[in-house]
């Protein structure tokens, strides 16, 4: 009897075994010209629910025979995670109006995604819509697995009571060189406005660059991306100055080494944060806040500094049934009507040319937005390279030992990182 | 008497046909096996085949990839293996973890059966006290991390008891104190559960050894070390087990309230580095490579652990 049920589950082990080996997917060459229902997925921010709602029963109305459903990305510590996790199961959405440019080089080894360029004139309409930026979002094979959707040009948004705390003019602060940003931010410490001028998340993980030093190192270097080439560009006077910039504010603990259990800028408990767009709708009646662009070393003005994209992307994947619906629908939710509302709804710029042109009325009312508008057209990618996660991981590291924790010089962080992530690249 | 009914030889009962006793005599033992044949499916899927997909995974090049799309996993030996001890986090967070048992293991032990021998005497609002030393155990990680966050943060509660003698980094963001935190946060959090361990072996350790030390004029602390500890060292085995298998798969603890293991890997654990390499870098093969050493170091442990907690049995 023993024998006979070891036998048995021996046996079901290898079905098991077997029919995880056999997995497929859709088959391209049927998918890539069917139509029919689909679904995509949103985000979790409140407002790009509210628009993909409107996007997706304005579709629906139109396209009784290709109805599309909107659900949230499943949950996970990240959305790039669950994308992941539902790649390999093979139960991903057709479209997702989250993908962050540094998961595609990983997504695409996972065989996850559709390539756009596999439908007639995806690459005009991509090109046409979102400009020369589009090139940045161009894979290394000549493809575009991601459609640029859009973007939140980080800049530096800043409690304006505070400031006239501290004795800054609130309404024309200048901080536009370090040495005028590390100043006023030892007079907003030093005068008990805040208990720190700017707090970014001293977290390891591989995307908070984003949000210190990246937009630095861009706004410093005229638009320089971390790799060009094949080559990382940081270890560089460029990449020196912002670096010291950063480890200059952490030293004089005028950012803290620690991570806040809230939001510091929302509470009071800091003066001045790194964010995009997004941010104005999340702050409103809590913060009387202005905006201004990331310092550099000796000052430029306004109109001439690059900045980070902070850029989300749609991603079209394989396990996608009826591809034809979803490329209609990816045009669809990114025409120029559509592009408006969720401006309307969110505060985010669409990845489009012209955008203070093409949406000008709406900027005459919302005249607070019109910096982030203007510096879309100057923001600067993450490199779409091979090992990318693996590159920033190894960036953040090497930055948080260094700049944030001091427990080595800048500089020669800067330089082993440049070192590590070249023999990165070199292995992928 | 009753010694001749037990082991008198079955037959059957009276009134009943012969072939129907026969039927019972082979399907009783088949219950068992029917019985046990879930567990042991649940085991075979959820534990026997990924721990040996995992083990081949680490012997590869691998990566997961979309259903349908055929790629090549080569064999690359112990090249994953290697990885794994060449990389300086990997070491440190090997490092990290021996530091964090060494407090929490002893601590966990000594402070869970002290507090069940006290839980177990007739205290008054017994009852609450097992309730709130249980509470942090059946409480979301993340909110509790919050909580610690507030108060070993630089302007904490903590510091602001200690003043000028509070460290400077702060408790979280020191490179000394990082672990001991997280160390003393894991063995205040888990308490509950390892006390009620131990509860449940004090209800077996006989009354009458107590009275006897009674009788030989033992004081409590006498009492304690020679006949309750003594008493509950099966559950010490179980508990030192627990406490270094739950404490060398710290991840949720580093990764809130250190901010993913600093400060500068000062708190990084192993799981949380096969966190980062599987899940976010996407090279299941060295997280694979490293799970394995993470089993091979935690079942060594294990029974070192049991071997020291066992004896003189």
């Amino acid at each position: 009897m023993f024998r006979r049920t070891a036998l048995a589950l021996v046996a079901l082990g290898l079905v098991a075994a077997t029919s995880s080996c056999a997995r497929s997917g859709p088959d391209p060459a049927v998918a890539d010209t069917s139509r029919g229902p689909i679904t995509v997925w949103l985000s979790d921010n409140a407002q790009e629910i509210g628009w993909g709602n409107a996007m997706v029963a304005d579709w629906n109305r139109q396209h009784p025979d290709q109805k599309v459903t909107a659900r949230q990305i499943p949950a996970g510590k990240t959305s790039e995670e669950a994308e992941s996790a539902s790649i390999i199961a093979g139960n991903s959405a057709c479209l997702v109006f989250n993908g962050s440019p540094a998961s595609v080089p990983q997504f695409q080894q996972q065989a996850g995604l559709v390539a756009l360029n596999t439908f007639p004139g995806a690459a005009a309409y991509i090109k046409a819509r979102t400009g020369a930026r589009a090139a940045q979002y161009e894979s290394a094979d000549g493809e575009f697995y991601q459609m640029p959707w859009k973007t939140n040009p980080v800049m530096i948004l800043y409690n304006k009571k505070i400031f006239a705390k501290a004795g800054i003019d609130p309404d024309h602060p200048d901080l536009t060189t370090y040495a005028r940003f590390v100043a006023a931010s030892k007079k907003i410490v030093s005068s008990g406005a805040a208990p720190s001028a700017i707090w970014p998340s001293p977290a390891s993980d591989f995307f908070q660059p984003w949000y210190d030093y990246y937009p630095a190192f861009i706004a410093q270097s005229h638009g320089q991306p971390l790799v060009k080439d094949g080559k990382p560009q940081f270890d560089s006077p460029a990449g020196r100055a912002a670096m010291d910039f950063w480890n200059t504010l952490y030293r004089d603990k005028l950012a803290p080494q620690e991570a806040y259990p809230g939001d510091a800028m929302a509470e009071g408990r800091t003066a001045m944060a790194t964010v995009g767009p997004w941010a104005i709708a999340a702050y409103q009646g809590k913060v009387d806040w202005g905006v201004m662009p990331v310092p550099t070393q000796n000052g430029m003005p306004a109109d001439q500094v690059h900045t980070f994209s902070d850029e989300k992307s749609v991603d079209m994947f394989t396990a996608c049934k009826n591809r034809l619906t979803a490329w209609d629908v990816l045009k669809f939710a990114t025409s120029e009507q559509q592009d408006g509302k969720l401006l309307s709804a969110t505060g985010q710029m669409p990845m489009r040319t012209n955008l203070l042109g093409t949406y000008a009325s709406w900027f005459a009312r919302n005249a607070g937005y019109r910096p982030f508008a203007d510096a879309a057209s100057r923001t600067v990618e993450v490199p779409d390279v091979a090992g990318s996660i693996d590159m920033w991981q190894e960036f953040r590291d090497d930055y948080s030992r260094s700049v944030i924790f001091g427990k080595q010089s800048p500089d020669a962080a800067l330089h082993e990182a440049s070192v590590k992530i070249s023999k990165i690249l070199a292995e992928y | 008497m009753s010694t001749a009914t037990a082991t008198a030889p079955r037959s059957p009962a009276p009134g009943r046909p012969p072939a129907t006793a026969d039927r019972r005599r082979r399907f009783l033992p088949r219950v068992g096996h029917w019985f046990v044949t879930p567990y042991v499916v649940f085991l075979l899927v959820v534990f026997a085949y990924p721990l040996l997909y995992n083990l081949w995974i680490s012997f590869h090049r691998f990566y997961f990839t979309a259903p349908g799309a055929h790629v090549p996993s080569r064999w690359v030996g112990f090249a994953n293996y290697r990885d794994v001890f060449a990389d300086p986090v990997v070491r440190k967070s090997f490092v990290n973890i021996g530091i964090f048992l060494v407090i929490n293991v002893p601590l966990t032990v000594v402070l869970a059966l002290v507090l069940a021998a006290a839980l177990n005497a007739k205290l008054p609002f017994r009852g609450f006290f097992r309730a709130a030393f249980y509470l942090p155990y059946v409480t979301a990680s993340v909110a509790l991390v919050a909580v610690w966050s507030f108060l070993f943060g630089s302007d904490g509660l903590v510091d602001k008891v200690l003043g000028p003698l509070a460290p400077d980094p702060s408790w979280l963001v020191n490179s000394t104190w990082a672990m001991p935190v997280l160390a003393f946060f894991v063995t205040w959090k888990q308490l509950g559960f390892f006390v009620m361990l131990y509860l449940a072996a004090l209800q077996n350790v006989s009354g009458e050894l107590y009275d006897a030390a009674s009788v030989d004029g033992a004081d409590t602390l006498r009492t304690f070390l020679s006949v309750t500890v003594p008493g509950v060292r099966p559950a010490t085995t179980v508990v030192t087990v627990f406490a270094i298998i739950t404490g060398s798969n710290l991840f949720t603890e580093p990764y809130l309230l250190t901010g993913g293991g600093g400060p500068a890997d000062a708190s990084v654990s192993p799981v949380l580095v096969m966190y980062q390499k599987g899940i976010e870098q996407a090279h299941p093969d060295f997280a694979a490579a490293l799970g394995v050493v993470l089993v091979v170091l935690v079942v060594a442990l294990s029974l070192i652990a049991r071997r020291f907690t066992e004896k003189g049995d």
